[in-house]
């Protein structure tokens, strides 16, 4: 069997078991095209239990990463904190209580949807059933 | 320094708070002359990006009484709105000339935008089909002053209560009292959004029910609460045909009602109160409008800190 080998990493994040093609998306909403340091992304890798994966590695002070985004994205992503190349903690997932542009808010009568350079932010209002609403009109987000 | 405090939505106050603006509100009614003077060399900004009758010139009155004065707009054609000013560029400005601000807009959370960027109060009045919290304050006042409680009611909503703004401030500010129960009068079409059941109603265990037919309500209510379906809020005009002559309060349905039941509307009517039923003692929505002067004059003490 072929393997792809990517570099092992000293400090950093591994971001495992993404599904398959979301890769790109979770790289934009991290903004890790803003972070200059080393970052791998590895699509459709081979996975027992997802058939295939996504996986992106970090090369950063693991200090400077805020990961909340992906308990909104996908709470089953798994998340290993890097330091001296071993594993060092896997980092639980929770949903965030606030969500700045990732998602927009499509009630035409909000005042996001006229005002221009307005950051999106969306609240969790409900956790039980992660219910986020626009901070400006309450309406509900509803992921498709 | 104190943080500068906003109204936004109702429950932007505490009932505490709330009561004690609604204290204010009866003593200015009874020494209006003590207030007379309280906020001279103070402006209120009323900036209206939406046409209104009574919000503004009851804020305008309001301040007026208190011996301030008044700058503002009346409609966004006649602001910088219609050359492309944002929303957060026009309250930069206006901080630099006003005291305080009452703002209308058509669309839900500008106030809120205004509050992140104002050095002053801002004072929502009205925000599209979202909140409305001096009508709210309005309401209450009327329903203390006229009923002596704001617990143990049965308030009927009616019309349109899914774009109703002022139906929404008015159950996110009652629910806090107790033994309130709300039957919700309205067409299918026009129910309460989902973020009034679930976060406020149900999160509160607050009994309700949801009826289509006003008399099947009238017998158990002790406040009925009337709204216009707003024409401004459809998209389409057919919808709107559709549903504004849905509910017209009339004498043979004010027989079925309790003696002493309270009709309150946030004005402007235009069919679901038939002019019949002005002259009945229990129609109290002419009444609403002198107690909302009182209660914006309580508001304008209360959020520039000015005690008298």
């Amino acid at each position: 069997m072929n393997m792809l080998n990517v570099g092992k990493i000293y400090e950093g994040f591994v971001l495992d078991r993404i599904q398959a093609g979301r890769s790109m998306e979770i790289y934009h909403h991290l903004k890790l095209h803003k972070l200059d340091c080393c970052v791998a992304i590895i699509k459709n890798a081979r996975s027992e239990a997802m058939g295939k994966k996504d996986i992106i590695k970090i090369e950063c002070p693991i200090d400077v990463m805020d990961l909340d985004i992906l308990g909104f994205i996908d709470h089953n992503i798994t998340v290993n904190i890097i330091k001296d190349g071993e594993i060092a903690e896997k980092k639980e997932l929770h949903l965030p209580e606030r969500i700045s542009n990732v998602i927009k808010c499509k009630n035409p009568r909000c005042i996001t949807s006229i005002e221009q350079e307005l950051d999106h932010v969306f609240i969790l209002t409900d956790k039980e059933n992660e219910i986020y609403r626009c901070q400006y009109c309450e309406e509900k987000y509803k992921k498709k | 320094m104190k943080p500068i405090k906003h109204l936004l939505s109702p429950l932007d106050l505490s009932v505490a708070e709330l009561d004690q603006i609604l204290d204010l509100a009866a003593d200015i009614e009874q020494h209006p002359d003590k207030y007379a003077e309280a906020c001279k060399g103070k402006k209120i900004a009323t900036l209206f990006y939406e046409p209104s009758t009574r919000t503004r010139l009851s804020f305008e009155t309001a301040m007026l009484n208190l011996g301030g004065s008044v700058i503002g707009f009346s409609s966004a054609a006649s602001s910088s709105a219609s050359k492309g000013e944002s929303v957060s560029d026009t309250i930069r400005m206006v901080s630099c000339y006003a005291d305080i601000r009452a703002m209308r807009h058509p669309k839900e959370g500008a106030p809120m935008v205004a509050s992140q960027k104002s050095s002053i109060p801002v004072i929502n009045a009205g925000d599209g089909g979202h909140q409305h919290p001096t009508q709210t304050l309005t309401d209450l006042h009327t329903i203390r002053s006229l009923k002596g409680r704001l617990g143990n009611l049965t308030i009927g909503l009616c019309g349109d209560l899914k774009f109703g703004r002022t139906v929404h401030s008015l159950i996110n500010a009652l629910v806090r009292y107790e033994n309130i129960s709300f039957v919700l009068i309205s067409p299918d079409e026009l129910r309460i959004p989902d973020y009034i059941r679930e976060d406020v109603l149900e999160a509160n265990n607050v009994p309700f029910q949801e009826v289509e037919r006003l008399e099947d309500a009238m017998a158990e209510l002790d406040i009925l609460y009337m709204t216009r379906v707003q024409k401004e809020r459809f998209f389409n005009e057919e919808d709107y045909v559709r549903m504004k002559d849905f509910y017209i309060l009339d004498k043979k349905k004010m027989e079925l009602a309790k003696e002493d039941m309270l009709v309150l509307h946030p004005l402007p009517r235009v069919n679901e109160i038939s002019t019949e039923v002005d002259d009945d003692p229990r129609a109290a929505y002419f009444q609403q409008v002198q107690y909302g002067v009182y209660a914006r004059m309580a508001l304008i003490l209360t959020l520039l800190d000015i005690q008298v």
